[in-house]
Formats: structure tokens, C-alpha cells, sequence
């Protein structure tokens, strides 16, 4: 049985189909990129897979369970046991330190252990920074907070939404290497990103567009790390492309 | 760490690392619960704040014979049933017939110092008598007879054996230094005034009081608990309230009390408003911040209990200014308008911060009830 899987979901505003028919299954452990242009439905996807929307017609099975017939209240307490959320804006709370910030989610989950969000913190880097507020941190830094908390409580899945969105390479290669870490010791993620490079790292990539899988893509080449040429700029090893050029494609094509 | 520690972490970093914003919450409800402390303070100080003004306006008990006569020790006896830190002052009167330039005057004996605390309002153009052998002259009297501060005025009487023919006894004249002249506009200013033992030493004879006047601090129903004490247990006497001052002063204080109590109500639906606002805009400006709590899994109860949290500790807080604001404000209001101070109320401390943090939650609860409302997949989308 896989850990997630999404059959014949639809999510449809008036006369909008955001999601159109999605079928799509994620294995225990596998490391799947979600990819497509602004306005494919990836938003809408992360949203229904993180629990925090609610198909208009489909199944949704996490671990076997139709997590789209649960009510708001279910779906709160399947968010917080099973899922690790990841934002492209950090959301850090401002007025909480680093280790606060992932205490935070255990707080939510459990008990807060002051011990273990320092550990999750040592693990992105970050132990030395723990008593910083969002502010007096790097974007490269919050956004490793963000994953500190996002696995702080061991979750089944990582749901990160353009973890890179923000961030300059360098800090970009730091997030995608814990990324690596996490999934060699067995967590399964699914990244959202309409960057093909942050893409093509993952096992599997699926691309969206007008609200439909268009394409799938085992990476035969998976490292799990980002490539780059002499010039130090990313090297695209798979057919993915960029949104710049499937909009560019678009135009040439109507 | 246990939950709870967490959840006092996290409401007081909310506050304390967000000060600026917090301040503003906080001076709302510091403002409502100093005025809130303020007037109650007043409303429970009215009473005896006016009560000493009312004092201002004469005697409000009085002491008549309840047959024949009653003497000093009767009225002494009468007085020593009020609570010493309520009766302002006594003055027995004695009043007798005797003769100034021929002409007959009335004389009242009295004791100096209880005539000055009974009636405040009299004004003596000149000092009180301080000794024996002085007296002040009704100001009707001074003008008849042309006399000044400081003259010396014989006084004779008639012992009511001479009045009655028995010629073997003989006029008493006396002679008195004028220390003041009296001016009130009523009838007071048809007398002469000696202190009791200078009319006994006038007389010949220690006599019965006619009427005893008694200022006390007290309110109407204490007034007649006393009134009612004192005739039944001294026989002699028979105490009565001065109506016209009495319930004057019931009027004055019920219509004061009801002035403070509508502004008080006044004041805490403003406040109440203010709180409200206030937590609306903190609700609006932090739905990020509610969205991101609700998507790492915070339920409806944890966001109502960490809101009303920050917003009943603003409350605890704004409630201890509020009740040391709200003495000073008390006092400067008593020092200006009754011109005196007040007593510091322990009592009010804990009730104005219980109040204030019942009003901060109770005015909380719609705000934050909308934080529940709050879409994380709305508020957390990408930009």
C-alpha cells in the first residue's frame, strides 16, 4: 500500500478546474518533486495533501485513510501527527526564538522538549543560533528552522512548498543536502517547485499544468544533490523545464 | 518542560518581545481600569467626603429635655453612645435672660469649642473667645448697642427672686471682654455668647441645658439608630435629627452616587470597546502567525486559550496600573473638588484587576473568535 494516493481528485472553483482528475501515488520513503507553472495547481495539491483543503470529488488515502471525507478537527490532528509543513516564507512566529519556534510544533503535537529542538536544530546547523529571533537569522537560516520544526515530530511526510523559493545557491544547496540527510534516513518528501533544478534532485517528478499530471519522471541519475557546471550554475540533467520555457513553449505553440 | 510552561513562554514572549505593539493594548486598559479604580474609590469616599461638607452646614442631631429639663452629664452621657471618630462636636446651650445697657438680651451659654465644630458656617468678625471671661455679641446686638471687638461689656442679671419681688437680693453684673462679633444672618446674631461657666458664675446657679446641637459623621439610617439609642437610654434627653440637613444630604449623596455609578458604566463600555478594538486589530495584524499555528496543528480551543491568555495577562497588568493610577486620580479629584485626601483602599486592588482582566477577556472573546475562523491555506499561500 503506498503512503499517499490520490485518485481521480478534483478540485474545482465555479467554472475553474484547479485540479483536474489527479491520480497519482507516493511511496513510503520515495523523494517526489511536484512541478508545473504558476496557476497548474501545485498550491492546490500541497493544500489538500497537507490537510488544509479538502477535494471536490476523489480520494485522498494517507496510510490507507480518506483523509478527504475527515472532518476540519481530523484533519487538524492528521496534520499535526503526520505531516511536516515547509513554506516558501519561512512563517516563523517573530517573537519566538529558533528553539521556541520548533518547541512550537511539539507543543501542538505533544510535549515540548527543550533537549530535542536543540537537537533538531544541530541537525540543520543551527544549534548555535537557537536563542535568535526570525529577524536576527538569514533566510537561509529561517528556512532551516522551518525544517527543524517540520521534523521535529518525525512525521510520515514532508511537504515542503518552494523551500528555495527564497533563498540565494548557496543556501539553497544547504536546505536541499538536509533534504538528502532526511530522506536517506527514510522520510518521504514532496517538494513543490516550479524550479526544474530543485526538481530534478528528487526520485520522481511530477509535473502539473492546467491542473492535470502531464508527466512523470523517474531521475535515473538521483544523488539527491544539486548539479552544477565549472561556471558554478545549475545543470539541468533530466528533460524538466523551467516555467520561463514551458510558457515560452506555450506562446510558440498557440 | 510541561505544557503549560510552554504556554506561559509563549504569551509572554508574545507580549514581552512585542512591546510596542502591546503598549498600546495595554495604556487602553490601564486608562479604563485607572478611571474604573478612580471612581469607585470616589463613590465609596462620596459618602464621607460629603458628609464632612455637610458638617459645614451645622449640627444634624439635636438633644431637647424629654419632660422637664436635662443637665450637661446627661448630654455627656447621650454623646458617649456615638463612636467617638463620628461625632464632629457637641454644644450644650443654656439660654438666660440678662440685661445689657438696661435693655434685656438673651445670653446663651455654651462651650466654645463644640459651638466652632457644630457650627462651622458661623463667622466671627474678630477670634472665638479663648478664656474665660470673654464672649462674642450677635451681630443684631453689636449694632444696637454700638459695640466693638474689644470693648469690655457689662452684663447684669436678675436672679428670679428680684424678678419675683424678694428686694433682699440683688442684681449680678459682670464685666466681659468682647472677643468677636457674630454674623450669620439667622437669629444666632440676636444673642451674646459665654462659655457655661461664666454663666453659672453669672447666675449663681449651674442650671439646666435647653437644647444641645451634635455634628456627626454619619449617614441618615446611622442617625436615627442613634437618635433612637440615645433617647431610650437616657431618659432625659429626647435626640432628634435635624431634618433639613439630613435628608438634604441622603439627596445630595444618592444623586452624586448615581452620577459616579453612570460614568463608571459609561467608562467600562468604553473600555470594553476600546479592548475590543484593540484585540481586533492584534487578531488581524497576527492571522499569518494563527494561520501557521493552525497548520502545524493547533486546534480552535489552543488558539482561544493562547489569545485570551495574552489578552487576560494584558488585563492583569493593565489592572495593577489601573489600581495604583487609579488612587492618584482619586486622591488629585478629592484634593480639588472636597479638598482632602483619601484613604487608600487595599480591597480595591485585587477587585480592579479581576475586573480588568474579566472585561479584557470578556471584550477579547469576539476578536479571537474570528482568530478561529482564520484559513491557513488562505493566509500561508506563496507569494
Amino acid at each position: 500500500m503506498s503512503l499517499l494516493e490520490l485518485k481521480n481528485v478534483y478540485k474545482i472553483y465555479g467554472e475553474l478546474h484547479a485540479l483536474d482528475n489527479v491520480n497519482m501515488k507516493v511511496e513510503k520513503g520515495e523523494w517526489v518533486s511536484i512541478m508545473g507553472p504558476s496557476g497548474s495547481g501545485k498550491s492546490t495539491m500541497m493544500n489538500i495533501i497537507g490537510c488544509m483543503d479538502k477535494p471536490s470529488k476523489g480520494e485522498v488515502l494517507l496510510d490507507g485513510v480518506d483523509i478527504a471525507k475527515e472532518s476540519a478537527k481530523n484533519l487538524t490532528t492528521v496534520r499535526r501527527d503526520k505531516i511536516g509543513l515547509i513554506f516558501q516564507q519561512f512563517h516563523l512566529v517573530n517573537y519566538l526564538t529558533a528553539v521556541e519556534n520548533v518547541m512550537l510544533a511539539q507543543y501542538y503535537h505533544s510535549i515540548p522538549d527543550e533537549k530535542e529542538a536543540m537537537e533538531a536544530l544541530e541537525r540543520v546547523g543551527l544549534a548555535d543560533r537557537a536563542k535568535h529571533l526570525p529577524s536576527q537569522l538569514s533566510g537561509g537560516e529561517q528556512q532551516r528552522v522551518c525544517v527543524a520544526r517540520a521534523l521535529i515530530n518525525y512525521p510520515e511526510i514532508i511537504l515542503a512548498d518552494e523551500p528555495t523559493g527564497n533563498l540565494d545557491e548557496a543556501n539553497e544547496e544547504i536546505v536541499v543536502d538536509l533534504f538528502h540527510k532526511l530522506h536517506d534516513e527514510g522520510t518521504t518528501l514532496i517538494v513543490v517547485t516550479h524550479d526544474p533544478e530543485v526538481a530534478e534532485v528528487a526520485q520522481r517528478t511530477i509535473v502539473l499544468r492546467n491542473g492535470r499530471v502531464v508527466k512523470e519522471v523517474q531521475n535515473q541519475n538521483f544523488t539527491g544533490k544539486i548539479h552544477f557546471n565549472e561556471e558554478g550554475t545549475h545543470v539541468t540533467k533530466t528533460d524538466l523545464k523551467s516555467e520561463e520555457e514551458i510558457q515560452a513553449e506555450e506562446q510558440a505553440h498557440e | 518542560m510541561k505544557k503549560r510552561q510552554m504556554y506561559f513562554r509563549m504569551i509572554t514572549a508574545s507580549l514581552m518581545r512585542r512591546r510596542s505593539r502591546m503598549l498600546v493594548a495595554l495604556l487602553s486598559i490601564a486608562i479604563g481600569a485607572t478611571v474604573l479604580s478612580g471612581l469607585v474609590t470616589i463613590y465609596y469616599d462620596v459618602p464621607r467626603q460629603m458628609g464632612a461638607q455637610f458638617r459645614n452646614y451645622g449640627a444634624n442631631m439635636i438633644f431637647t429635655a424629654s419632660e422637664d429639663t436635662f443637665t450637661l452629664s446627661d448630654v455627656q452621657q447621650g454623646t458617649a453612645l456615638i463612636e467617638a471618630d463620628k461625632l464632629v462636636g457637641v454644644a450644650p446651650y443654656r439660654y438666660e435672660n440678662v440685661r445689657v445697657h438696661e435693655s434685656p438680651v438673651v445670653v446663651a451659654g455654651t462651650d466654645m469649642n463644640g459651638a466652632q465644630a457644630t457650627s462651622p458656617y458661623w463667622h466671627i468678625e474678630g477670634e472665638w473667645p479663648s478664656a474665660d471671661g470673654q464672649i462674642i455679641v450677635g451681630a443684631n446686638i453689636a449694632e444696637s448697642f454700638r459695640l466693638k471687638t474689644g470693648e469690655m461689656l457689662e452684663v447684669s442679671y436678675t436672679p428670679s427672686e428680684i424678678a419675683s419681688g424678694d428686694e433682699a437680693i440683688q442684681d449680678t453684673v459682670l464685666e466681659f471682654e468682647i472677643t468677636g462679633i457674630l454674623d450669620t444672618g439667622g437669629s444666632e446674631e440676636d444673642y451674646l455668647y459665654m462659655s457655661l461657666t461664666d454663666l453659672e458664675e453669672l447666675t449663681g446657679e449651674a442650671g439646666a441645658i435647653d437644647v444641645a446641637e451634635l455634628s456627626i459623621s454619619a449617614n441618615s439610617d446611622e442617625l436615627s439608630g442613634y437618635a433612637e439609642e440615645i433617647s431610650s437610654t437616657v431618659s432625659a434627653v429626647n435626640a432628634r435629627l435635624v431634618k433639613r440637613v439630613t435628608a438634604s444630604e441622603t439627596t445630595v449623596l444618592t444623586k452624586l452616587q448615581a452620577l459616579v455609578l453612570l460614568v463608571t458604566v459609561v467608562v467600562l463600555a468604553l473600555t470594553m470597546i476600546c479592548v475590543a478594538t484593540t484585540m481586533t486589530a492584534v487578531v488581524t495584524e497576527r492571522r499569518k502567525e494563527i494561520g501557521l499555528r493552525k497548520a502545524i496543528g493547533a486546534s480552535d480551543t489552543s488558539i482561544v486559550k493562547e489569545f485570551l491568555g495574552e489578552s487576560m495577562m494584558l488585563g492583569g497588568l493593565g489592572g495593577i496600573l489601573g489600581s495604583v493610577l487609579g488612587f492618584v486620580f482619586a486622591q488629585q479629584v478629592s484634593i480639588h473638588v472636597f479638598s482632602s485626601s483619601i484613604s487608600f483602599m487595599p480591597a480595591l486592588v485585587p477587585i480592579t484587576i479581576l475586573v480588568s482582566v474579566l472585561v479584557t477577556g470578556l471584550s477579547s472573546l469576539m476578536p479571537i473568535r474570528s482568530a478561529t475562523e482564520v484559513d491557513p491555506a488562505l493566509v500561508l499561500k506563496g507569494e
